[in-house]
């Protein structure tokens, strides 16, 4: 595997600004992990190590909690109150444990970790998140023997997330990953992007990212952490089973039932940029393939 | 006064497509320029295959005969916007790459219904003079009955592409629903008056 220095692949502004935003969230440097892409070959353009823009990543989303559109979520989210918030960690687990926002920072270092996001819709940026494993926060309760999943439950606040006023998905928003899946070190949760604090439009306060897996997996404004024994139903698949399933891995070979995902478009290319060919997890093949040998991965989706 | 109404039609219905040339120019198209171009070429074309429907409904209302004047128009900037549409995809979306379009056309839905719906209006374009109208008679009315076929195969387009029905697919189809349901109502009172 490729390693790729952070200087290879952050634009030289937001580099040479680094130590101070650094100090200005209170981070030792001994917190600056050289963060990689990892790629499963070299041979791409080189506009897929470059950082999305700070503007495009916090305007262009899929938040349907508050609007359909791309740019809802960015005006409709302005007056979201993200504190206080606490994160329930519940089901099969011997002990529960209920956490605060507060108490979360405190007890997890938050590192930069440049991940690739591949949407489902066949478009793909790069990020800078700030984050840390959710294997970190995962480990701080002990599931019982039947735990075999973790489901995600976001916020139901209909009077904040006006999208949650229609019945567009199944409120709240729901999502599930097998307990290896999450506790693998990729899966991040993020409190942060581009160094500041994680605007309300990409998850605030508490989300996560899981990057070989299609964005919709990548649940937001968490409040409940569930251990259970049965696969749960997400969101995506109560509303269209055989167009979303529970792995959702990012799979150029198996073609969304309505579209193909053999390729994808760089946000921020502009008009005249090609479409780019899309890598079997998102190119992080070499640390997540093990997870799934043997599965017929066209069978789950 | 008259004169300069169907010149004024025809440089409103070229506005949307100055909007767009304007806004490639200007690099002013968001973070996905080629989906941009793509959705508001596809929805002036629903947008037009919607005004086409209004005219004759309109003429029954406001008993003016004027706004089936508009409709040959209306309905050329129809296959219009349908043809830059088809263009976006297929010349800047896959740089002519014909197997994974062909690829789409044959296995997703949307991509062949809105295909069809393109080639349904060729021969409604190709028969628009007034030579045609002449020449085909009465299969000229029956031919270009085929709108109706190109509103619902635009509406089920737009449904089956997005990820749900929630809001504008189904405003959409509401609207080309509702026109449609007022052409029923006619020939049910020429037949109860018959």
């Amino acid at each position: 595997m490729k390693r790729f220095k952070y200087s290879e692949i952050t634009p030289e502004k937001i580099y040479k600004n680094r130590r101070s935003f650094i100090k200005s969230i209170g981070l030792g440097a001994s917190s600056l992990a050289i963060s990689t892409i990892p790629f499963a070959n070299k041979s791409f353009a080189n506009d897929r190590y470059k950082l999305t823009s700070y503007k495009d990543i916090t305007t262009y989303n899929n938040y349907y909690e508050f609007g359909t559109s791309k740019s809802d979520p960015y005006r409709n989210s302005k007056i979201f109150k993200t504190t206080p918030w606490e994160i329930s960690i519940e089901g099969e687990v011997e002990k529960p444990i209920k956490l605060s926002m507060e108490e979360i920072s405190e007890m997890f270092v938050s590192e930069e970790r440049i991940y690739r996001l591949r949407c489902v819709e066949g478009w793909s940026m790069v990020i800078p998140w700030m984050g840390f494993s959710l294997s970190e926060l995962l480990s701080k309760v002990n599931p019982t023997n039947k735990a075999k999943f973790v489901e995600f439950e976001s916020v139901y606040d209909p009077a904040q997330m006006k999208g949650q006023r229609y019945p567009v998905l199944n409120w709240p928003y729901n999502e599930g990953l097998r307990i290896d899946e999450a506790m693998h070190p990729l899966t991040t949760v993020v409190t942060g992007l581009y160094g500041k604090k994680l605007p309300n439009q990409n998850g605030a306060p508490f989300r996560i990212f899981i990057p070989w897996k299609y964005g919709f997996k990548s649940a937001k404004a968490i409040v409940k952490i569930k251990f259970v024994e049965n696969m749960p139903t997400s969101s995506w698949m109560w509303a269209s089973p055989r167009e979303y399933g529970f792995y959702s891995n990012v799979n150029p070979n198996v073609d969304h039932p309505r579209w193909s995902q053999a390729t994808e478009r760089i946000i921020g290319e502009g008009v005249w940029a090609p479409r780019v060919k899309t890598l079997m997890f998102n190119g992080y093949g070499d640390e997540v393939a093990s997870l799934y040998t043997g599965m017929d991965l066209k069978k789950y989706f | 006064m008259k004169k300069y109404l169907k010149p004024g039609v025809f440089i409103l219905c070229s506005i949307p497509f100055l909007i767009i040339l304007y806004k490639i120019f200007l690099n002013n198209l968001g973070p996905e320029p080629v989906k941009e171009i793509t959705h508001f070429t596809g929805e002036w074309t629903l947008i037009f295959i919607c005004l086409t429907l209004l005219m004759s409904p309109l003429k029954r209302f406001t008993k003016l005969s004027v706004w089936i004047s508009f409709r040959r128009t209306l309905g050329l900037f129809v296959f219009f916007y349908a043809t830059l549409h088809l263009l976006t995809y297929v010349g800047l979306d896959y740089r002519f790459s014909w197997s994974p379009i062909l690829d789409d056309v044959v296995k997703k839905k949307y991509i062949f219904i809105g295909f069809a719906a393109w080639l349904l209006l060729l021969p409604l374009a190709i028969t628009s003079s007034q030579k045609m109208v002449l020449l085909l008679k009465n299969n000229w009315k029956k031919l270009h009955r085929l709108i109706y076929v190109i509103a619902i195969f635009g509406s089920l387009h737009y449904i089956w592409l997005s990820k749900t029905i929630f809001f504008r697919p189904l405003v959409y189809l509401i609207i080309i629903l509702v026109l449609l349901a007022l052409r029923i109502k006619i020939k049910k009172r020429i037949i109860n008056y018959g």
